[in-house]
């Protein structure tokens, strides 16, 4: 996994609130076997006036150019401003997958739906929890001004939107560790792996049957 | 010192070892594996080269993307892709010696289906799948939830899972279900109240005398959704109800062994005393069966209401929600439910495609007709198990009879990756659990509603109150 320590990039604010994984990556992209390739297909109903099948050449689709994405001053975003419970619904994988294929490198909101919320960090991919009244302000901004940048520090735990105070956000210590080392947490975990068959054997002891 | 809950409870059990910054590894005793998020995982242990901890532990079978219509080999499938993640599961299986109830095996079906029905499922356990309806197995006192693909991988290569402890809900059911109430009116009523982000960061416990009443069908259908108020994990304290569901079955334990088991299984339940870091209780007397009019679960309302004025919403983002939501379905504020028509019908998925389930829709379809103006009435058994099992009491016969196509098992129209689908415009009657923009095909609009309230919408082709179905 790639490290995560500092990331300068344009935002694009997506003025949406639950956003769902079937909005993110529709299901008839998640046929792949692969981990890439999803970014061209990324909101797929949202950002094409047709409708998308696996293998074509998004490029000579027919595009909504209402669509925030579509639109060029938020080409080459990098960071994503968007509203409450963002990724609820499917645990798929392929969404994460799909935002950081496009560009992403972090989300901001005022939450996130749990497993989407997990499935971002095992990709490298930052999602970060502001208050609404700070996501608010942050959407005003955007707005206001053409080429909006935002600064995300992970070590100091900080956004810094251009030109304005940094803004705090909280992230557990574990997955900070992983993302700022890039750490491969299978790895991490398999050096515990005496300690995992030792909780087997109590298991095996008190319940059998699990083992059968 | 407080009591503990059942979640409490299931946590310790597992707890593996924590670590000085919080987080904590926990063993999981389950993983249930299908097509669609698994191969990618697979292809990490290869290519790190990693082997399967324990392949015991895991159990496969292909559901996501298999058409309903009969065939005999992967070769049959006419969709490319969908023929490459069969095949693949198929592949990766074999190598990793991990059992997969394939094309052709009765015990084929839904993940969540399959595994409670194969006994694969027992209380006590900790179950996870790379699909978020994975807490539907947390009616039989599991802890239970959806993981990424990263996770699937994690848990084949060192069954376990780092994760962080949630926090407690209790949402109590007390008293009697009325009349046409069924477990799916209950839990799209409790998604009304709490919101579809209402339980985030909350292990969900059903409780409550309502819920108990419940066959374990039941339990699984208000587990499932659990997701869809924001929960991970939904669970159902241990019963006798509990217990005489798993006895018997193949990968139950038996002999000493089971009765060690029901010894232990009779523990899973929150103390007297456990503290619930947020406790709701609903009056049964207050449910009526239930339809969704928008584009998340929590856009919901009895039959016999009218649609909902995103203007008297007072909070700014939930109200641009509505505006939006009216505008992709097509309907109106204030119109009433019984007035929106359906273009077709699906009845299945891992909800609702239980036996008690098609049950219940066949109960409505006997000696009745599809109405003319609906296209297609699709019933869809969750497994080859449950579809025998209808066959044997004739159920098939009746949805014939009433003009419904009976199916072969899978996921089929709850996310519409296999043929099954809705055009863009037509509106659904719906049993299974999501509402989302395309989710039952690009442009279509999904109502969520019980198998029953399915069945009498197929025949009157609008939506109908079940409690006055003589009538309609």
């Amino acid at each position: 996994m790639e490290k995560f320590i500092r990331q300068e990039g344009l935002v694009a604010p997506l003025d949406r609130a639950n956003v769902d994984t079937d909005q993110i990556i529709p299901k008839q992209f998640l046929k792949s076997i692969k981990r890439t390739g999803f970014g061209p297909n990324l909101f797929d109903e949202w950002r094409y006036l047709d409708e998308g099948f696996p293998g074509q050449d998004s490029s000579q689709r027919p595009k909504n150019e209402d669509f925030v994405l579509n639109q060029a001053r938020y080409q080459g975003a990098s960071i994503l401003l968007t509203r409450r419970n963002f990724g609820c619904g499917s645990s798929r994988e392929h969404a994460p997958w799909a935002l950081m294929d496009f560009g992403f490198k972090a989300i901001i909101a005022p939450s996130f739906a749990d497993i989407f919320y997990n499935n971002c960090f095992k990709n490298g991919l930052l999602p970060i929890v502001l208050s609404e009244d700070n996501v608010e302000a942050l959407f005003r901004a955007v707005e206001g001004k053409e080429g909006f940048r935002i600064t995300i520090d992970l070590e100091q735990q900080q956004v810094i939107p251009e030109n304005g105070e940094p803004l705090p956000f909280e992230i557990d210590e574990f997955r900070k560790h992983c993302l700022l080392n890039g750490l491969d947490e299978i790895g991490l975990t398999l050096n515990e792996a005496d300690t995992i068959r030792a909780y087997e054997a109590r298991r095996a002891e008190r319940e059998p049957w699990i083992f059968q | 010192m407080a009591g503990k809950t059942l979640y409490d409870k299931l946590w310790d059990a597992h707890l593996v070892t924590e670590r000085e910054d919080g987080s904590a590894l926990i063993y999981i005793d389950r993983q249930i594996i299908h097509e669609v998020t698994s191969p990618q995982a697979f292809e990490g242990l290869r290519l790190a080269g990693r082997k399967p901890w324990r392949t015991g532990a895991s159990v496969a079978t292909i559901d996501h993307n298999v058409p309903t219509t009969p065939f005999k080999s992967a070769a049959e499938i006419v969709d490319e892709t969908s023929r490459i993640q069969v095949q693949t599961l198929q592949d990766n299986t074999k190598e990793f010696g991990i059992t997969e109830f394939g094309i052709g095996d009765v015990r084929q079906g839904i993940v969540h289906v399959m595994a409670p029905e194969q006994g694969a499922v027992v209380p006590g356990m900790t179950v996870v799948c790379g699909d978020s309806h994975t807490s539907t197995n947390g009616a039989l006192a599991c802890l239970a939830h959806g993981i990424g693909t990263s996770e699937v991988e994690h848990v084949l290569a060192t069954q376990t899972l780092v994760a962080k402890k949630m926090n407690n809900m209790r949402v109590s059911v007390e008293g009697e279900l009325g009349p046409g109430v069924t477990a799916k009116d209950v839990v799209l009523h409790i998604i009304g109240i709490i919101g579809t982000a209402g339980g985030t960061g909350y292990a969900l416990e059903f409780a409550g005398s309502a819920i108990r009443s419940l066959s374990m069908e039941g339990r699984m259908t208000i587990c499932n959704m659990s997701i869809e108020a924001g929960a991970r994990a939904g669970m159902v304290a241990v019963d006798d109800v509990t217990i005489d569901y798993v006895k018997g079955r193949p990968f139950a334990p038996s002999g000493a062994d089971w009765d060690k088991a029901v010894e232990y299984w009779r523990t899973l339940v929150s103390d007297a005393d456990a503290q619930f870091d947020q406790d709701i209780t609903i009056d049964a007397a207050d449910i009526k069966p239930q339809v969704s009019w928008g584009t998340s679960p929590e856009m919901v309302v009895p039959v016999d209401a009218n649609l909902p004025d995103p203007a008297a919403e007072s909070d700014e983002v939930k109200r641009s929600g509505m505006t939006r939501a009216y505008a992709y379905m097509g309907l109106k504020p204030g119109m009433p439910v019984t007035d929106i028509k359906v273009d077709r019908v699906f009845i299945g998925s891992c909800t609702n495609s239980r036996i008690e389930d098609l049950r219940a829709a066949a109960e409505v379809a006997r000696g009745r007709k599809k109405s003319a103006s609906v296209k297609q009435v699709l019933v869809v058994p969750g497994s080859g198990l449950v579809k025998r099992q209808a066959e044997q009491e004739g159920l098939d016969k009746i949805f014939i009879e009433a003009g419904f196509e009976w199916r072969e098992p899978g996921c089929s129209m709850c996310l519409a990756m296999n043929p099954d689908r809705l055009e863009a415009g037509e509106h659904c009657a719906s049993t299974s659990n999501r509402n989302f923009e395309g989710r039952q095909g690009n442009g279509g609009r999904t109502h969520l509603v019980s198998p029953a309230m399915a069945a009498a919408a197929a025949v009157a082709g609008h939506f109908v109150d079940i409690r006055e179905l003589d009538r309609a």
